[in-house]
């Protein structure tokens, strides 16, 4: 960590701030308003019924909607600590998901081998040098817990890892890159209960490195991982508190309502 | 109707089986089932009626000289039976179409799946579609008379006939084919691969190349395996465009033959049902028949593999 | 957190790397290009040779030797006819085909053999199906250099298109339809005739059009059956006034189709008969794009209307 950089995260406990948010698809206003924040080297969790607008809002982050046309973002996504709307046109995309990574529902290892999947987003950089590749794998494959696992198979194709273990090594190929921020979109909706327990251990050990936003569709999930939980329902943010506040004693009827399973 | 008078006549307590309707289906089922087989009776009639005529051909000819003599002149008095003239204008023809067909047929299909706006696409695909639906008859029209002058103004020693610009025609006539068959194979790969690359930070062309193409690999492959199958089967162009004199020779500047343009060539003859003359084109047509079938089977069994994966 | 540091030296790369990007589009343009220039040249090329030589008497001449009295009446008739042929025979052969493998077929090897076939049938070279056709049709079953061998050996060029298309048709029928139809206590063939075949019309005939398109423009297989020959000695028109109705005469008739009468006029040394050439691969031309275009509209209204 340099000087400067760490005088200035010490002023700030946020690593995000989300002010006025709305996002369109086409015609339809899929998130509305929302104001939220990051903080820094914090788990927050995004929770709410399918359809709320959840995951919408998690890939505003790393701007995947860019990728398809006739979407539109309003309103403002602060990164610190260099205050840059990420969200603003002239901000290159490319950019902004160098420096947040993103780890996807479905485990998505590329049809290539284990070493090449973690290597990818560093190769996307032009790094090229074996020495430095080699280091870096190895440091994100030991901090997704995959290493010991994976060591002597490294040149083998992806595909052959188990589901837990694909998400894993998505997990090691998002943070080979040392990203600011860490997105994760339900990772464990497509994973048996053992797998889902050691991703969230994995991402529980994360907290200490990275800034992380979970979307997921399990309260138990959001209440054991998260520090902080948003509560979202059909584009709003409802509320958003400490995670023990939201689930102890919420302020709003609706989240009550959500989180004690009454909904609907 | 008649439905519903049967119903009325079915006893109280037994649900009709109905023979007549049942015989009805059969029927059908049995029509059906013999178009279906038919397309396999064609496959044989093609393998038996080549086979057939080239066996009384090898009864002439052994095969040691059909594959090894360099002059192929079943008309002539001094006759030599070498399809090595044909297979070397086949070759050379063919090589200088894919030149043109995979490079360009596969840019095509990486930027129309991967970088073309929505709009472009919508216009170009068709496009390519009705490029691919000119008669090769036309072609070959357009290699002789167009193409072959161009050409003749850059190289002023290039023959009216030459393999040159029968094999350049024969590459843009394949790139709708390539194109569309690979551009078909990227789009299978699905969307969350992709996004899985540009969340890395990766741009267009690194995601196309890094991680589409090496996902679409099988069908990529496919799709030049039946481009080449398909410039080794072209007719028309070379026939018009390239002469129809056999010739052993690598050299694209000169006149030469192909395998199918001797079948033109003899075809367009009189010659008599039964003669060597007509056999000889059998035995071409059977060599023909065993280059194209091997990569299109190597094409098929690819193209299956990338299905299965998504 | 290194990044911070890192913003130059990854917004140069990410400008590097957009640069290749940029190379690209303008490789995947040129491309393009290189597609729309060969056919716009080939299009004026032979717009500007044959656009004179289009007249009415072009419609109505036979063939003649003198270039500038000879027409393509003999060569329209024909292809209408073959056409005819291929059409009543592969179309009713490749939807019962398609219907069979797709919604008859029992998952077994000879199911299995007949898919690989109709795929390695569509990969076969044309002028091999003429081959066929000259040894089965022409010889073995005696119909000679007829209109009816000639249009048996499109049929049979055309049939896995037409198999293709119907299966893929009937495939994006959802199941649910089907159920729907069988709890109503439809046999399998009303199922079929009353459901499937009606829904998947569309997509059938896109199918029946591209195959008819590319036989029209076949020239391969027709000169293998030795359809040229007659035409050296100025053949009569295929159909007379009197009989179209009753007679099938015509089956057996000799015969010339366009694309045959291009080949001859293109194979002429003298160039007035290239700019006959010309005329005639125009009208090719412009048959096939119209009919290949018809098929994409089709198509393309099919995408839109229905949405299963």
């Amino acid at each position: 960590m340099e000087n400067n950089s760490e005088t200035k995260n010490e002023q700030r406990q946020f690593k995000s701030e989300v002010k006025n948010l709305n996002f369109y698809y086409g015609g339809f206003n899929a998130l509305k308003n929302i104001d939220m924040v990051l903080h820094d080297k914090k788990i927050t969790a995004l929770i709410g019924p399918s359809g709320c607008g959840k995951s919408t809002f998690l890939r505003c982050f790393n701007r995947m909607h860019d990728l398809y046309p006739g979407n539109r973002y309003e309103g403002e996504i602060i990164l610190h600590p260099d205050d840059v709307n990420i969200l603003a046109s002239n901000v290159d995309p490319i950019e902004v998901r160098m420096r947040i990574s993103m780890v996807f529902q479905k485990p998505n290892p590329f049809p290539k081998s284990i070493y090449e999947n973690v290597a990818y987003g560093l190769r996307v950089r032009g790094i090229k040098q074996r020495a430095i590749l080699d280091e870096r794998v190895e440091e994100a494959l030991r901090n997704s817990a995959l290493w010991d696992e994976v060591k002597d198979r490294l040149q083998h194709l992806a595909f052959n890892l188990s589901g837990g273990q694909q998400q894993r090594l998505c997990i090691a190929r998002a943070l080979a890159t040392e990203p600011e921020i860490l997105l994760f979109d339900e990772p464990t909706s497509a994973l048996d209960p053992i797998a889902t327990a050691s991703i969230e251990e994995l991402i529980t050990d994360l907290k200490n490195k990275v800034t992380i936003l979970i979307v997921t569709h399990n309260m138990q999930q959001a209440a054991r991982v998260s520090d902080y939980t948003a509560y979202m329902y059909l584009g709003e943010l409802i509320e958003f508190n400490v995670t023990d506040t939201i689930f102890i004693k919420p302020k709003n009827k609706q989240t009550e309502d959500y989180i004690t399973g009454r909904f609907g | 109707m008649a439905e519903e008078s049967h119903i009325k006549i079915v006893p109280a307590g037994k649900l009709g089986y109905s023979f007549r309707r049942h015989l009805r289906e059969r029927f059908i089922e049995i029509f059906l089932f013999m178009s279906a087989v038919l397309s396999v009776a064609i496959m044989l009639a093609i393998i038996m009626m080549l086979m057939k005529e080239s066996f009384v051909f090898f009864q002439h000819v052994s095969i040691w000289e059909f594959l090894t003599d360099t002059q192929w002149t079943p008309l002539f008095d001094d006759a030599h039976y070498g399809i090595l003239p044909l297979v070397s204008g086949t070759v050379v023809s063919s090589l200088i179409a894919l030149l043109v067909a995979l490079p360009l047929g596969t840019i095509i299909a990486i930027y129309l799946s991967e970088f073309a706006p929505f709009t472009v696409r919508e216009v170009a695909k068709p496009f390519l579609e009705l490029l691919g639906g000119v008669p090769t008859v036309v072609y070959g029209y357009f290699a002789l008379l167009f193409v072959t002058p161009l050409l003749q103004v850059i190289f002023p020693e290039l023959p009216g006939f030459n393999l040159l610009s029968a094999g350049l025609v024969m590459g843009i006539m394949i790139i709708p084919y390539v194109s569309s068959m690979t551009e078909d194979a990227m789009r299978a790969v699905p969307m969350n691969l992709r996004e899985g690359s540009y969340a890395m930070g990766a741009t267009r062309f690194q995601t196309a190349i890094r991680v589409v193409m090496p996902a679409a690999f099988s069908g990529i492959a496919a799709a030049y395996i039946l481009g080449i199958s398909r410039a080794v089967g072209e007719t028309m162009v070379v026939a018009i465009a390239a002469g129809m004199q056999p010739n052993l020779t690598w050299n694209p500047m000169e006149p030469a033959a192909t395998i199918t343009a001797y079948i033109v060539q003899v075809s367009l003859g009189d010659l008599p049902h039964g003669s060597i003359g007509y056999q000889t084109i059998f035995a071409a047509g059977l060599t023909l028949l065993l280059i194209t079938l091997v990569f299109n089977i190597i094409g098929h069994v690819l193209r299956k593999r990338y299905r299965e994966i998504y | 957190m290194r990044n911070v540091n890192n913003l130059e030296e990854i917004r140069r790369i990410i400008s590097l790397h957009k640069k290749w990007d940029l190379v690209f589009m303008v490789a995947g343009i040129f491309a393009l290009m290189i597609a729309v220039m060969t056919f716009m040249a080939l299009f004026a090329h032979m717009l500007i040779d044959g656009m004179p030589r289009l007249s009415w008497e072009f419609f109505t001449s036979f063939p003649s030797r003198k270039p500038e009295s000879a027409g393509i009446f003999s060569a329209w008739v024909g292809t209408t006819l073959v056409m005819l042929v291929t059409a009543v025979a592969a179309v009713p052969l490749g939807i019962g085909s398609g219907v069979y493998l797709e919604e008859y077929a029992p998952r077994n090897l000879l199911t299995e053999i007949i898919e690989i076939n109709v795929t390695n049938l569509a990969g076969v070279p044309s002028i091999i199906y003429g081959l066929l056709a000259l040894g089965l049709f022409v010889y073995q079953l005696g119909f000679g250099q007829s209109i009816l061998a000639a249009g048996l050996a499109l049929a049979l060029l055309i049939l896995p298109v037409v198999i293709v298309a119907t299966r893929e048709a009937i495939r994006s029928i959802p199941v649910t339809i089907r159920e729907g139809a069988y709890a109503l206590g439809a046999t399998k063939w009303q199922t079929v005739s009353d459901h499937l075949l009606p829904y998947s019309s569309a997509g059938i005939l896109t199918g029946i059009i591209i195959g008819l398109a590319r036989a029209i423009g076949e020239t391969a297989p027709i000169i293998t059956i030795g359809a040229l020959t007659f035409i050296a000695f100025l053949p009569p028109s295929p159909i007379k006034n009197e009989f179209p109705y009753v007679s099938i005469e015509w089956l057996t008739a000799p015969f010339t189709v366009m694309p045959i009468q291009m080949f001859n006029w293109v194979s002429r040394p003298e160039e007035a008969f290239q700019l006959n050439a010309a005329a005639a691969g125009l009208v090719l031309v412009v048959m096939t794009l119209a009919m290949n275009g018809l098929a994409i509209y089709l198509r393309y209204r099919m995408r839109k209307n229905i949405k299963w």
